[in-house]
C-alpha cells in the first residue's frame, strides 16, 4: 500500500514538475524526506496558497519557468524593457527581479507578489517619495513570447506551401500541402464564404484565416506544459482585446453605405431617430459585438486553465489538509481528471477558433449587405 | 482584479506581431494558398466537363457510325434487289426476244414451206399439164386405132384427171 502512494506520488510529481509548480511540502513530505529541510525553508510556514499559485500561472511572467530543481528555479530570463518616471528607458534581463529576496530591489525595480494589493505580479518602482508606482513596462513577457513563438510558427507553417504553390500551382500537392489545404479549406469553405456573400470573402479572407489559426495554436500551444509552449495567450486580456479591436476594424472600416445608412439613419418611426435613441443604441451595438468576442475567447481560455490549475492546486490542498496519503490519491484523481480537460481544452481550443472567426466572418458579413439582398431576405 | 485589466505592454506586442504576420501572410501567404486551390477545382472541374462532352461526342460517333452502317446495309439490299429485278427483267426481256426471234423464224419457215408449197403445187400443175399434153398426144395417136378403147381410155384419163384435181 506504501509502495502504490509513492508510486502515485511520483508520477504526479514528474507531472508535475512538467508544468512547472513548486512542489507543495506536504505532498512531497512523506514519500521523499530528504526534500523535506528544502521546501520548508522555501514555503515556509504559510502553507499552499492556491490563489498565487493559480492566478501566477494563468497570468504572464517576466520569466518562462521551465522547472524547478532542489529549490532552484530553472528559465529563460526575458527582457524587462521599462520607462520609468525618474530613470528613464531601463532595459535588462528579468534574472535580476525574479532572483529578489523580499524586501531588496534592483535599480529600485521589483516584482510585487501575488498576494500584494497593488498590481500583484507586475514590475513595479518605489520612487524617491517611497511610493510604490507601476513604470510604462513593454517588457517582453512570457505570452509576448508565446504570441510571438505562435506567428513565427504560423509563418513557418503556412509560407513553405504558398511558397510552392506559387511555384507550379498545378503539380501534385504533398501530403503536407494536403493538410495546409484542409485546413485552409475547412475555415474557408467551413466559415468564411457561408458568412461574407459573394465575392466579398476574398477581401476579408486573409484576415479571418489568421486570425483563426492564430487562435487555434496558441489555444493548442496553451495546453502543452513546457517551454517554448505553456503560455496563456488567449486566455490573457491584452491579447483577446487586440484581436477584438481588429475585427471591429474590418467590420466597421470596410461598411457598406447601407450598413451605415441601418446604424445612422434605421428604418424606425422618426420619433426614435429625431432624439437619436436608435442611432446610440446601434452604435453601442457595434461596440458590443467585439467586446463579446474579446470576453467569450479570454473567458473560455482562462477557464479551462484555470480548472486545470486547480485540479493541480487540489493535490497540494488535500495532501495539506489530510496528509500525504490523501494528497497521492487525490493526484491519481487529479491527473485522470487534467487528462480528461486537457481532451475537452482541446476541444474548446478548436470550437473557440472557429466561433471568434464565424462571428467575426458574420459581422464582417453583415457589414458589407447590400440593401437589395436585404430585400429579397425580407421577402422571403 | 488585474487579470481583467489589459496590459499596455503585451497589447504593443500583440499588435506588432500579429500585424507583421497578418501582412505578410496577406500578401504572401493565403492568396497562393486559396488561388492555387481555386485554380485546380477549376481544372478539375473543366476537366470533367471536358471529358462528359468527349464522351457525348463518342456516343454521338457511335450513333452516326451506327446510322451510317444501317445506311450502306439497306443501300446494299437495295442494290442487290435492284440487281435481281435487272436480272429477271434482263432475262425476261431476252424471253421475250428471243420467242419473238422464234416465232419470225416459225413465220418465215411457213412462209417459205407455203411458198415452196405454192411452187410445188405449180411444177406439179406444169406436170400435170405435160402429163395431160403427152396423153392427149398418146390418144392422138390410137384414136386412129380403136375406136371403142378410145373413148374407154378417154373416161379412165378423166377419171384420173378427176381424182389428181381433187
Amino acid at each position: 500500500m506504501n509502495k502504490v502512494i509513492k508510486y502515485c506520488s511520483l508520477i504526479a510529481l514528474l507531472t508535475l514538475s512538467l508544468v512547472g509548480i513548486s512542489f507543495g511540502q506536504d505532498a512531497v513530505a512523506a514519500p521523499e524526506p530528504e526534500s523535506q529541510p528544502i521546501e520548508a525553508e522555501k514555503e515556509g510556514s504559510k502553507g499552499f496558497d492556491a490563489k498565487s499559485f493559480i492566478f501566477s500561472h494563468t497570468g504572464d511572467s517576466y520569466c518562462f519557468h521551465i522547472t524547478e530543481i532542489k529549490g532552484e528555479p530553472i528559465c529563460v530570463w526575458l527582457p524587462v524593457i521599462v520607462k520609468s518616471k525618474e530613470q528613464g528607458w531601463c532595459v535588462f534581463s528579468s534574472k535580476h527581479v525574479c532572483e529578489l529576496k523580499e524586501g531588496e530591489t534592483y535599480r529600485n525595480f521589483f516584482i510585487q507578489p501575488m498576494d500584494a494589493e497593488f498590481k500583484p505580479g507586475k514590475l513595479v518602482e518605489i520612487n524617491q517619495a517611497g511610493e510604490i508606482v507601476r513604470p510604462f513596462d513593454i517588457s517582453f513577457t512570457k505570452n509576448a513570447f508565446g504570441v510571438f513563438f505562435c506567428c513565427a510558427f504560423l509563418l513557418a507553417f503556412f509560407l513553405p506551401a504558398a511558397r510552392k504553390y506559387k511555384k507550379d500551382p498545378m503539380a501534385q500537392p504533398t501530403k503536407y500541402q494536403g493538410m495546409i489545404e484542409w485546413l485552409t479549406s475547412m475555415v474557408l469553405d467551413g466559415i468564411i464564404k457561408p458568412s461574407i456573400q459573394g465575392d466579398k470573402y476574398k477581401k476579408f479572407a486573409p484576415y479571418l484565416l489568421t486570425v483563426f489559426f492564430f487562435i487555434f495554436f496558441n489555444n493548442l500551444f496553451g495546453l502543452i506544459p513546457f517551454f517554448p509552449f505553456g503560455a496563456n495567450v488567449t486566455g490573457n486580456l491584452s491579447i483577446t482585446l487586440v484581436l477584438a479591436l481588429i475585427t471591429y476594424f474590418f467590420v466597421n472600416a470596410f461598411g457598406t453605405k447601407h450598413y451605415w445608412k441601418d446604424i445612422l439613419w434605421p428604418d424606425v418611426p422618426i420619433f426614435l431617430k429625431a432624439i437619436p435613441l436608435m442611432p446610440i443604441i446601434e452604435l453601442i451595438s457595434t461596440i458590443t459585438k467585439p467586446f463579446a468576442l474579446m470576453i467569450r475567447l479570454f473567458a473560455n481560455i482562462l477557464a479551462g486553465h484555470i480548472i486545470i490549475m486547480v485540479l493541480m492546486a487540489l493535490i497540494f490542498i488535500i495532501g495539506g489538509m489530510y496528509g500525504a496519503g490523501m494528497g497521492g490519491a487525490m493526484a491519481i484523481i487529479s491527473i485522470f481528471m487534467s487528462i480528461f480537460m486537457t481532451a475537452l481544452e482541446m476541444l474548446v481550443a478548436y470550437i473557440q477558433a472557429y466561433v471568434f472567426t464565424m462571428l467575426s466572418a458574420i459581422f464582417i458579413g453583415l457589414a458589407q449587405e447590400e440593401p437589395e439582398t436585404k430585400a429579397i431576405k425580407t421577402t422571403k | 482584479m488585474d487579470l481583467f485589466l489589459p496590459e499596455s505592454g503585451l497589447v504593443i506586442w500583440m499588435l506588432i506581431a500579429f500585424g507583421i504576420v497578418f501582412l505578410i501572410l496577406a500578401k504572401a501567404g493565403w492568396p497562393m494558398i486559396m488561388g492555387a486551390v481555386d485554380k485546380r477545382n477549376k481544372h478539375i472541374a473543366d476537366s470533367l466537363h471536358a471529358a462528359e462532352e468527349a464522351n457525348a461526342s463518342l456516343a454521338d460517333i457511335e450513333k452516326r457510325s451506327k446510322e451510317i452502317l444501317a445506311e450502306t446495309q439497306a443501300e446494299q439490299i437495295k442494290i442487290l434487289k435492284e440487281s435481281q429485278d435487272m436480272k429477271t427483267q434482263i432475262v425476261e426481256e431476252a424471253k421475250a426476244q428471243a420467242r419473238l426471234e422464234a416465232e419470225k423464224i416459225v413465220a418465215d419457215a411457213r412462209l417459205r414451206i407455203e411458198k415452196e408449197q405454192a411452187e410445188a403445187m405449180d411444177k406439179v400443175k406444169d406436170e400435170v399439164v405435160a402429163l395431160s399434153v403427152s396423153i392427149a398426144e398418146k390418144l392422138l395417136q390410137r384414136e386412129l386405132d380403136d375406136k371403142q378403147a378410145q373413148s374407154d381410155y378417154i373416161e379412165q384419163l378423166i377419171k384420173n384427171n378427176n381424182r389428181i384435181e381433187a
